[in-house]
């Protein structure tokens, strides 16, 4: 049984310092994932921070999740309920490194497996310097059970969880994302 | 024989989209200098591809104007450089096309200069030329630019360093999994051999696969140069269920 042929997929490559160019891929309302005022809408906020702890100016962070009801409007979805719901949102970092969204908690996802995904945003870190994206999971504080019995969450290493955890702050939560070093992000291999 | 589908009791079925981690560059490339406190020391950590990996943003037409495609028409002008077409298949590694999918593009002008504040390169900025573009794959995963050739520019990494002449592009493709930033390079560039960015591919097929093709087929007689360039995403594998767990029996 030999190994399977490796596809011939295309490699990846830095962003670059440029993406930020007028009208490039950067949008005015990138950061919304939802519109101000949306019941139950947060201002979630980060800092990206590199291996000497100093922000990373020049980065872009895109985040992705379910609605609040733990749906996606996608042909790979299979369950029948459906939302119109774009679920997206991506943000440059400011020179202090420091990015946001205004977005909502999304509900919990079933696994094929029977079990159950705590509410979960999947993140993606691009920036100058970086020659593959880097992908980790903000969870939430205030979801203490659903978060223990997480798939996911539950496989990382105990002292290195609280890496993907929201805190709570007036607005909403924050999350830092620290690429390298002291308390360096959970990242994942997806 | 590989998992090509997680089954599940409840009936979720999801596809899984294959890894080709020989493809792609090591985040730690100390050649790369930036790359020295930008890339994690700790092991990643596996994650399963459940709902949210093989789901995706699916952005649409209303992120594309009029004249996003066309990055010589944006302005009242034309722009300075050779103009040429770039144009392509976003493709999965099955090899089925990946339709109605955003590609974005940004680049240098034909003076290797971006119109970008932190660009110090003492080359001419062009008032016609802002360097980004737009556009939607069709149902058969084409998409297509009109630009200028980018010039090449130096920069600071090493001594001399000068990056080929070069055109990034985002992918989204149609799951989390399959998003992509990437760029692409003019077959014969001189500046190879010295760009780390470039080299940080190890494998030579692999770069390869980064380098447009001319293509005199589809150059359009005293008007544009064209370059053909086939972007491969990852791609979910065949539909079968999983066959290589002993214990899958129902």
């Amino acid at each position: 049984m030999g190994a399977p042929t490796p596809p011939a997929t295309t490699p990846s490559q830095t962003v670059g310092p440029f993406f930020g160019l007028p009208g490039g891929i950067l949008w005015d309302d990138g950061p919304e994932v939802v519109a101000e005022g949306t019941p139950g809408s947060f201002v979630l906020r980060g800092r990206l921070l590199d291996g000497a702890g100093e922000p990373v100016p020049d980065g872009v962070v895109e985040i992705w999740q379910a609605d609040e009801q733990g749906r996606f409007d996608h042909p790979n979805d299979p369950r029948p309920e459906s939302a119109s719901w774009q679920g997206f949102g991506r943000c440059p970092t400011s020179p202090d490194g420091e990015f946001w969204f205004r977005t909502v908690k999304p509900g919990p996802l079933p696994t094929p497996t029977g079990e159950a995904e705590a509410p979960h945003i999947d993140v993606t870190v691009l920036a100058r310097g970086m020659l593959n994206r880097v992908v980790t999971r903000i969870y939430f504080p205030d979801e203490e059970q659903a978060n223990a019995a997480d798939p996911v969450l539950s496989a990382v290493d105990p002292e290195r969880r609280h890496t993907l955890i929201a805190t709570p702050e007036q607005e909403g939560y924050r999350f830092d994302i620290r690429i390298q070093g002291d308390d360096e992000t959970v990242f994942f291999a997806v | 024989m590989t998992t090509h589908e997680t089954r599940s009791p409840s009936g979720l079925i999801l596809p899984r989209y294959q890894t080709d981690e020989q493809s792609h560059p090591a985040l730690d490339t100390p050649e790369y200098r930036s790359s020295a406190l930008r890339h994690p020391k700790k092991p990643l950590q596996y994650l399963p591809q459940y709902l949210t990996e093989v789901t995706g943003p699916l952005l649409g037409q209303d992120r594309c104007g009029e004249h996003d495609h066309d990055l010589t028409v944006q302005h009242d002008g034309e722009p300075l450089g050779e103009r040429i077409i770039v144009s392509g298949r976003v493709l999965d590694s099955d090899g089925r096309p990946v339709p109605n999918t955003l590609v974005e593009i940004w680049q240098a002008n034909a003076a290797g200069r971006y119109r970008h504040q932190g660009d110090r390169h003492p080359a001419p900025l062009d008032p016609n030329f802002s360097g980004t573009g737009r556009c939607m794959t069709d149902s058969e995963g084409n998409y297509e630019f009109i630009t200028i050739k980018p010039g090449a520019y130096p920069w600071r990494n090493h001594d001399n360093a000068w990056r080929p002449a070069h055109i990034h592009f985002s992918l989204f493709g149609q799951a989390f999994t399959q998003r992509l930033i990437t760029q692409m390079y003019f077959p014969g560039d001189p500046l190879f051999h010295q760009d780390p960015i470039f080299n940080s591919v190890r494998d030579e097929k692999a770069r390869e696969r980064m380098i447009a093709r001319f293509d005199l087929d589809t150059t359009v007689p005293e008007w544009a140069l064209s370059y053909k360039w086939d972007i491969v995403l990852r791609g979910p594998q065949a539909t079968v269920f999983e066959d290589d767990d002993e214990e899958d029996d129902d």
